[in-house]
């Protein structure tokens, strides 16, 4: 059965060696070699120097990631108790913004933020002092969390959606109000959407460089600006943008098997 | 009798403009087993969401020891809930499953372990305690739906087809513990079922419901021998309902003859329906019968057989652990208590009842012999 079904899955594996496989090898193969095109670590050693720009682009995305985990899980709660109805028409309005491109989107967010924008206008309308909030840390992180809060939502939701409706009823049945049940039947069967949710939230989060530059005006440099630079702009350098691809993304998978980690071990700890 | 304890009072539940209940009465005392029986979709689980909580009457209350709790919600109920599908908690095991209650009531770690073993023990699974539910099988599964429920104590428990999945073997072991659990504890039961004997065996009260109607509430006895319509009969083990007349008090014609019976209260000659059980159809030689008939077919059936006897206008079911041969003439004899006379419902004017009684139809069922099958 396996083995007559085997060649389905031709056309995949070749699309994966193609467009997966020979790409990687390729970011290896430039991340160890030199200029020359010999042999070398001297790429990593280089990375010693940016190591300020891999902490805040972790830093960023983290502090992205838990904003849109605090904003996205109670709306994910709210909405799975809410009408099918109701559920459905905010949903449309969650997605809607994902519909535009995202450079636009960021673009409004640079008007809005901007030191003569719209929010400093309101401000000054009310009579308050204005905020210097554009080309700062704090900027990318509102945009970060402005394009990313959906990729939260949607997957906590679905799981929440997938809860046996009976299986909650059952705990209201045996004494458990609306907190206890949250908290011990809801938010542990929660918990695979919240861990998809902030793999899909930190993983663009880290290596974004549109949100950066615009929003951060080049002063904020994330990786994702690094290895742009290293490709397209002037520093071309493929070798090092190559060693800083691999490193990251190294990065981003231990933190991902980390968190798989925890996210067992949590459900081992409520099991006893 | 005992102390009435809940009590459902002109309840109806519509979902989407369409009545499932339709004013049901209903009183259910202390420490009583009472048993819901009706066939599928006839609205016993919603009589039984009414009583947990889960949904609220469109019309109607619902009473809990003379107070009305139509809006208290389900964890302020004094009552646990054994449900259709289980429901147990897929991220704890078996042990954390029953412990759930336990917990919430914040019983003490000792009694806690103790009460916890205790109930899997009763309902035999024992050393199971460790398992992943989803690592168990559909009647285990549902065995720990019954733990988890027996195990808080409740004042009255809610069973929907608790032993749905059961083999027959354990089902009945099952039956005898929640019978013994319901007496040695004092719970009061709330029962759904659709099987019959499983009502008839387990139950002091029996409620016969159909299309979101009460039809009948009695004893078990009660109810077999004296149902009160033809559905009711139909419904409650396997009948020969035929049509007749009740000329009088004690006399009754139907199969082209006279009968004397014990029914009282009919107006004279009022049409009527007679259900008279297989097991009450005595055979005798042909000429030592009230009516005579050629033996149609014999089934055996494991304590008895069944038998076909064609007769004039009407084809019998009978029970006999003796079994004349197909196309013998035999003698047919009724004793006048086995004759169960009861109002015809598609003579009663248009109302309550008259939506179930569409259903009915007697008439075809006679025809093709099969009137015993629709259990
Ligand atoms: N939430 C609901 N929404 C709409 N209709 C419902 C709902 N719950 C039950 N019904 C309808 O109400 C009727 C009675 O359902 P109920 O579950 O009470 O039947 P039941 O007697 O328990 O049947 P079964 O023996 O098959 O479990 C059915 O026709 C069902 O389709
Ligand atoms: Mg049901």
């Amino acid at each position: 059965m396996k083995r007559r079904g085997g060649w389905l899955a031709g056309p995949y594996v070749v699309w994966m060696v193609l467009f997966t496989v020979i790409p990687m090898m390729l970011v290896v193969y430039f991340a160890f070699t030199g200029e020359d095109g010999r042999l070398t670590a001297g790429n990593f050693a280089r990375l010693l120097d940016y190591g300020a720009v891999f902490g805040r682009s972790l830093g960023l995305a983290a502090i992205s990631t838990a904003v849109c985990l605090l904003i996205g899980y109670p709306l994910a709660y709210v909405l799975s108790r809410e009408s099918e109805a109701v559920r459905k028409s905010a949903m449309l309005l969650i997605m809607l913004p994902m519909w535009v491109n995202m450079l636009l989107r960021t673009y409004a967010w640079m008007s809005i933020l901007e030191n003569t924008g719209l929010l400093n206008q309101l401000l000054s309308a009310v009579g308050l002092p204005t905020l210097r909030i554009i080309n700062t840390s704090a900027a990318v992180a509102i945009g970060m969390v402005y394009n990313y809060l959906p990729f939260m939502i949607l997957p906590v939701l679905t799981v929440m959606l997938k809860i046996d409706k009976p299986v909650i009823e059952a705990a209201q049945d045996l004494g458990g109000n609306q907190a206890t049940v949250f908290k011990r039947v809801i938010f542990p069967l929660s918990l695979p959407g919240v861990l998809s949710g902030i793999t899909m939230v930190f993983v663009p989060s880290v290596s974004t460089f549109i949100i950066s530059r615009l929003l951060g005006g080049g002063k904020t440099l994330l990786l994702g600006d690094l290895i742009e630079m290293q490709f397209l702009g002037n520093t071309y350098n493929p070798h090092l943008g190559s060693s800083i691809s691999l490193v990251m993304m190294i990065i981003v998978l231990i933190s991902m098997a980390l968190m798989n980690r925890f996210g067992e071990g949590e459900e081992e700890v409520v099991v006893l | 009798m005992k102390k009435e304890l809940i009590r459902l009072v002109d309840c109806s539940m519509a979902f989407d403009g369409e009545i499932v209940l339709n004013a049901i009465n209903l009183t259910i005392h202390d420490k009583e087993f009472l048993t819901l029986l009706g066939p599928s979709g006839c609205g016993k689980t919603t009589t039984l969401r009414i009583i947990g909580g889960f949904e609220t009457p469109t019309a109607g209350d619902v009473f809990f020891d003379g107070e009305r709790i139509n809006h208290v919600p389900p964890h302020r109920r004094r009552v646990n809930t054994v449900f259709q599908k289980y429901a147990l908690f897929p991220h704890f095991n078996v042990f954390e499953n029953v412990a759930f209650g336990l917990r919430i009531a914040k019983t003490a770690e000792p009694e806690l372990e103790e009460r916890v073993h205790g109930a899997l023990d009763l309902v035999g699974l024992k050393g199971y305690h460790r398992r992943r539910v989803h690592q168990l099988s559909g009647g285990q599964q549902q065995r720990v739906a019954i733990a988890r429920a027996i195990v808080n104590r409740p004042q009255v428990l809610l069973l929907d087809e608790p032993l749905g999945a059961l083999d027959l073997k354990l089902r009945k072991e099952m039956q005898h513990e929640l019978k013994d659990i319901q007496q040695q504890v004092g719970i009061t039961f709330v029962y759904v079922t659709h099987d019959q004997e499983e009502a008839l065996t387990m139950s002091d009260a029996v409620v016969v419901m159909n299309h979101g109607n009460i039809q009948q509430i009695g004893t078990p006895v009660d109810i077999y021998n004296e149902p009160i319509n033809a559905f009711v009969a139909d419904f409650i083990g396997e009948s020969n309902l035929i049509k007749g007349v009740m000329h009088r008090d004690y006399l009754v014609s139907f199969a082209g003859r006279r009968f004397e019976c014990v029914d009282t209260g009919f107006d004279p000659d009022q049409p009527v329906d007679v259900v008279v059980r297989p097991e009450d159809v005595k055979m005798s030689a042909p000429q030592d019968g009230q009516l005579r008939g050629t033996v149609n077919s014999v089934t055996f059936k494991g304590v008895f057989y069944e038998i076909y006897v064609d007769s004039p206008g009407f084809e019998w079911m009978i029970h006999s652990t003796t079994a004349p041969k197909a196309g013998d003439e035999v003698g047919l004899n009724l004793n006048p208590e086995d004759i169960h006379v009861m109002d015809r419902p598609d003579l009663f004017p248009e109302g309550a009842e008259a939506m179930t009684m569409e259903e009915l139809d007697p008439e075809p069922k006679f025809e093709d012999g099969e009137n015993g099958d629709q259990t």
